[in-house]
């Protein structure tokens, strides 16, 4: 995996590997990929991850004791378990973004962990303006848009503080990671289309970078295996598939991957922001837990343009996509046919 | 004494870093101590020489700010020079006293003062090694005050928009004659922030507000403001003001500078100091060299890269490279004959040379045309037109602007060509540059020329000038009839011409051709194959003037020869048979239109067009599949596809054949160089940098590079382009053209685009001719162009397109069809936009305008809307 040789592969000695939040497509694609090539994995989540050759265990991220219990004995954390919403109380957030991230970190290094991957997200460092060609910038608390990125622009900042001699921690940020069984960007693409209440924003121009999952998760791993490294150790890394598409086109290829009309609707930026803020408040109101239709910061996600130079990001991790769009259409449409 | 302990310059403004900033006290002529401000990049908190120390510095710039302004203006200058990269120059930019954080003395210091305070400045920080003086506004003259007294360790002087005399007939700047209205310049200068937010206003872009504030930090009170009236009035307009022999002096003074190297960088749109201000500046400094930023206005600093200009002028002062002799490309082995020699030669030939076939017809013998060129030139000459003088020529193709052609060139005037397919805002640009002493017009032009206030004294041409009351060509010649006298012939490295560029790639440039360079283009044209006994028809403009200089019989179509989408098969066709003719000039986009109407040719129409042995086709890439629907209508006709640019034309020549032969490759095939031209390629870097030397041709070949062109009839210069002329030619003898391409084993030259289209992706360097070919391959596609969007390296590579039928509005394509562009070119393309039209140049109509394009895919990309193309 992500350049590690068949010489690199017999010479490892065999590393236990704590993977937070596996339950989530991301996560149980980490996971996975590290139990396939014969690393020994722990999870730990709320929700059974019903992974294959995995130790599981079950608990809260913001639970010491549980946490305590899941960093025993392991050499390396990939943390991913967060609270990843659009919407919701700011108390949320804190509480299980950056309280999780940093009752992690310390049990962590209380156990004689030696490498933390903190998973994160492109958007701590997102101001609202658009993304144009750009890398890792420092996360901004301050200035990220929404809870989510500004919980986790904190969590990112308190694991990149943790990088120290002995403990090599490193953030990785995949950007609008999608893939077979993906709940977040395409169920909710597909779902909506397919009751027809799906609307582009604008004319759906805006240039956006994504994530098939293999992808994000074989970067994952890379960034675990040189995390140690000294261009690596204390730096954040945006990952994607760099091919970014219009959000017309890719609206219109996950559609076609689902076997679903794609939207003819559209409904202007400026609408979209206001009408987003406006369903965000009564959604709020109404005590709903599930996501609502449209918010103010998913409006502004998907009418500007998110794209990145992943020139640093390959170098440092020596690492590239496997799966082309192409290619990640084609096994979500199998997927689709084979439900 | 210097002192750096304290100053009362905000903590935070932009682009100023705080420790430039320093206050030096020193007694100034009358005896009294004064505390000036300086902003110095070999300042520090304590006042000590910075780490290299001023020993380490080449010299030092001394720049000297203008009315309402202060250094502040000059701080991009101190932040280039700060870099490690840049030249080893101080930069010091002094805050006149009154002015900015200076000490407000509360006196008045007319011109003679400031210069003497600047003097007392600059003894004071110990300047006793070599000076460029660096000024703006009225700080030029005070610098230039300065560079006077300074002699001795004067080095060289810059100038950005600033006058140091009033031209006779111009009025005085509007601003200030507004703000010295009795009773108003106390309110627009001290009480108010009038004067300080308008000429603040003059910045082009607009500045921001920060920067605004910056400049307005100083001047927050009338008190602090005082000195800001002093300067207006310190204006001398007339002889009685107290200023007005200080002035006097520094602008008589100044034909004392003439070893001394000089740079002008100017800002057209001022309306404080105008084209006047400027010609004064240039008489009396003829070695400066002269940079004009189009676009660019009064506040030169802010609108343009001062900076920039001034670390290469810098670079080539310290490193003196041997200018070349003029013409360091081969020399012709003939010796130079004359562009009107053949005309010359033709005096009592009473056959016809010239037939314009518009409005009825004229017909023109050699005979009768060389001697109404004898009688303008004669005419021009008594007219007060003298050798060297600039005179635009606003005359249709035709024997009008035949014989105003050579009878200028015969004189040694300096014909101005600037195409009307420019538009009126290029054309405006084009005329303001080249700044022409006369201006032959027809009527309409010369209405246009009135409206616009053109520069030039007015001559016209035709029926329609003669009602305006200026001495017209007619005129012209019966004067000339009456003392046939002629001046001397202008010898052969004499300015001839300033042929303007398309302004397809930014606004369009004068190049300056002298009448060696015109001759051999006249003789690369011939080598095309052109006999001199043949008839041509030429309805292509640059052939229409050259037509006659051949030898050939021309006959003009009717035609509008500035839009070639007007002519007919038909009319070309009776051009032909005018003048028996062999040989067809056509623009593409006339070809274009000469296949769509060939089916209404009669019999005898086409008769004469199968007599046609050669057809060129020239200005913008012509597709084969043209040439070949023009060879149907021409069947005895080898179709060629001359490959040049207004800075040298003709570079390369391709037959259809060849064409054929080369196939498919990733660009445009332009065939060999012509006779007498070399071609080389400076291969890119993986940033779309070319070489600095061009690659050895055996080593090149395949190698993506910028064309260089080595050839008799390359321009001379660009005109009151200092900057673009030395990256044009930095190679001596070379020309760099700005255009990317390739050599092929075989060698011919394959055109991939234009460098500044270049797309610099993570994976490497694409070029957009090829990608937009493979894209118009698709039968889906009509034309295609290839953009590039994002920062340099990591760009992502767009198509937009139109597409058959074409769209009613623009926006993303369909999948299928964005599927289809990625399995034809093969390349990540990230996006595909259809529009229902792509923007072309005016002149040729074919040339896809990519820059503008590629700001729009950037714009719309990032989420903007997709109209406004």
């Amino acid at each position: 995996m992500g350049g590690t040789g068949a010489r690199g592969r017999k010479a490892r000695r065999i590393v236990k590997i704590l993977v937070t939040g596996a339950s989530g497509m991301l996560g149980g694609a980490v996971a996975t990929a590290l139990t396939l090539r014969g690393d020994r994995v722990r999870v730990l989540q709320r929700r059974p991850a019903s992974l294959p050759g995995v130790e599981e265990q079950r608990g809260d991220i913001t639970d010491p004791a549980a946490v305590s219990v899941a960093v025993d004995g392991v050499d390396a954390v990939v943390h991913l378990a967060a609270k990843v919403s659009m919407t919701g109380p700011w108390s949320q957030f804190q509480r299980i973004n950056i309280g999780g991230t940093a009752t992690l970190l310390d049990a962590a290094r209380d156990a004689g962990v030696t490498r933390f991957v903190q998973v994160s997200s492109p958007s701590v460092a997102h101001h609202g303006a658009g993304l144009v060609g750009v890398g890792a910038d420092p996360a901004d608390p301050d200035r990220a848009r929404g809870n989510y990125a500004r919980s986790k622009a904190s969590a990112e900042l308190l694991a990149l503080a943790a990088d120290s001699a002995g403990f090599a921690a490193v953030a990785v940020r995949p950007h609008l990671v999608w893939g077979p069984g993906d709940t977040q960007l395409v169920a909710r693409i597909v779902e909506r289309a397919r009751s027809g209440r799906l609307a582009l924003v604008g004319r759906g121009t805006a240039l956006i970078d994504t994530t098939y999952v293999g992808n994000a998760a074989e970067a994952i791993v890379a960034a675990l295996d040189r995390a140690a490294e000294i261009d690596v150790h204390g730096r954040a890394f945006v990952v994607s598939n760099g091919e970014p598409r219009m959000v017309a086109e890719l609206v219109d290829r996950i559609c076609a991957a689902a076997g679903v009309t794609p939207p003819r609707l559209r409904v202007p930026v400026a609408v979209a922001k206001a009408g987003g803020s406006v369903v965000e408040r009564l959604w709020s109101s109404l005590g709903r837990t599930e996501e609502p239709p449209m918010t103010r910061f998913l409006a502004e996600q998907l009418s500007t343009a998110h794209w990145f130079d992943q020139r640093t990001t390959r170098e440092a991790l020596r690492w590239s996509p496997t799966v082309s769009l192409d290619e990640g259409f084609a096994r979500l449409a199998a997927a689709y046919r084979a439900s | 004494m210097v002192s750096g302990d304290r100053s009362m310059v905000p903590a935070e403004l932009p682009g100023l870093d705080p420790a430039w900033s320093r206050l030096v006290t020193a007694v100034d002529s009358e005896g009294v101590e004064r505390t000036w401000h300086v902003l110095d990049t070999a300042g520090t908190d304590t006042g000590a020489p910075d780490t290299a120390g001023p020993s380490g510095y080449a010299g030092t710039l001394l720049c000297v700010h203008g009315n309402p302004t202060w250094a502040y203006l000059w701080r991009h200058l101190l932040a280039r020079f700060s870099q490690p990269d840049a030249p080893p120059w101080r930069v010091v930019a002094v805050d006149h006293l009154d002015m900015g954080f200076s000490e407000r003395t509360g006196t008045v210091r007319p011109l003679a003062q400031r210069i003497a305070d600047l003097g007392t400045v600059t003894d004071a920080l110990g300047l006793t090694g070599p000076v460029v003086t660096v000024g703006h506004d009225w700080g030029g003259v005070i610098s230039l005050g300065w560079a006077l007294r300074h002699a001795d360790q004067l080095r060289g002087v810059v100038l950005t928009n600033t006058a140091v005399h009033q031209p006779a007939g111009s009025p005085a700047p509007t601003l200030i004659r507004l703000a010295r209205l009795p009773g108003i310049l106390p309110a627009a200068t001290v009480s108010t922030q009038a004067f300080l937010r308008a000429t603040l206003a003059l910045a082009n872009p607009p500045l921001p507000e920060s920067v605004r504030n910056g400049y307005l930090a100083p001047y927050r009170t009338p008190r602090r403001r005082a000195a800001i009236g002093g300067f207006v009035e310190d204006i001398p307009l007339t002889p009685e003001h107290p200023s007005w022999s200080a002035l006097t002096e520094v602008a008589q003074g100044l034909d004392r500078l003439a070893e001394i190297p000089a740079l002008l960088l100017w800002g057209p749109r001022d309306p404080v100091f105008g084209a006047a201000h400027l010609r004064d500046l240039r008489g009396r400094l003829p070695q400066a060299k002269l940079h004009r930023f189009e676009g660019a206005g009064h506040l030169l600093a802010e609108d343009a890269d001062v900076a920039g200009a001034v670390v290469r002028w810098l670079a080539d002062l310290d490193r003196p490279t041997p200018n070349p002799v003029r013409s360091p490309s081969p020399e012709p082995a003939v010796p130079w004959r004359p562009l009107w020699a053949a005309l010359a030669e033709r005096a009592e030939d009473r056959s016809v040379a010239l037939v314009e076939l518009a409005q009825g017809g004229r017909q023109v013998s050699w005979a009768l045309l060389w001697r109404r060129i004898r009688e303008i030139a004669a005419g021009l000459s008594a007219s007060g037109v003298r050798r060297g003088d600039r005179v635009a020529l606003l005359v249709p193709p035709g024997a009008d602007l035949t014989a105003a052609v050579y009878a200028c060139l015969r004189i040694g005037a300096v014909i101005v060509v600037a195409d009307p397919g420019l538009g009126l805002a290029g054309m405006n640009r084009a005329l303001r540059a080249a700044d022409p002493a006369h201006l032959l017009a027809v009527g309409r032009g010369l209405a246009v020329a009135r409206a616009l206030r053109w520069p030039g004294r007015r001559f016209g041409a035709g029926a329609g000038a003669a009602m305006l009351g200026v001495t017209t060509l007619g005129r012209l010649a019966r004067i000339g009839a009456g003392s046939p006298e002629l001046p001397p012939a202008p010898g052969p490295d004499d300015d001839a011409a300033v042929l303007f560029t398309s302004g397809s790639t930014g606004p369009a440039k004068g190049a300056v051709y002298t009448h060696r360079q015109l001759a051999a283009m006249r003789d690369a044209l011939s080598a095309l194959g052109l006999d001199p006994k043949a008839g041509i028809v030429a309805a292509f403009a640059p052939f229409a003037l050259f037509g006659p200089a051949l030898g050939a019989t021309s006959a003009i179509p009717d035609m509008k020869l500035t839009a070639p989408r007007t002519l007919t098969a038909a009319a070309l066709a009776e051009a032909a048979v005018a003048v028996d003719a062999s040989a067809v000039f056509a623009a593409p986009a006339a070809l274009r239109n000469v296949v769509e109407t060939g089916n209404a040719l009669d019999d005898r129409q086409r008769a004469a067009l199968a007599n046609v042995e050669l057809l060129l086709s020239a200005g913008a890439p012509v597709p084969a599949v043209l040439l070949a629907q023009a060879q149907a209508l021409m069947p005895g006709a080898q179709p060629h596809t001359p490959y040049g640019m207004t800075e040298v034309l003709p570079v390369t020549d391709v037959t259809l054949d060849e064409i054929v032969k080369a196939g498919r490759g990733d660009g445009v095939c332009v065939g060999r160089p012509v006779p007498g031209v070399e071609v080389a390629i400076a291969a890119l870097d993986p940033t779309g940098t070319p070489a600095e030397q061009p690659g050895s041709a055996a080593g090149v070949t395949g190698v993506t590079g910028e064309i260089m062109v080595r050839a008799g009839h390359v321009k001379d210069r660009y005109d009151a382009l200092w900057l673009t002329e030395r990256t044009s030619s930095r190679n001596p003898g070379w020309h760099r053209t700005g255009d990317v391409g390739y050599l092929d084993p075989d060698g011919r030259l394959w055109v991939q685009g234009r460098l500044a289209h270049v797309l610099t992706t993570p994976d490497g360097v694409l070029t957009p001719v090829g990608i937009e070919q493979d894209v118009e391959s698709l039968p889906q596609i009509g034309r295609a162009a290839a953009v590039g969007v994002g920062p340099r390296g990591v760009m992502q590579l767009v198509v937009v397109a139109e597409t058959r039928p074409p769209v009613r509005r623009a926006g993303p394509a369909e999948p299928k069809l964005a599927d289809a562009v990625r399995a034809v070119t093969g390349l990540p393309v990230a996006a595909v936009l259809v529009v229902p039209t792509l923007p072309t140049d005016i002149r040729h109509n074919s040339k896809i305008d990519r820059s503008r394009l590629g700001r729009w895919a950037e714009r719309v990309l990032g989420g903007g809307r997709p109209g406004g193309l």
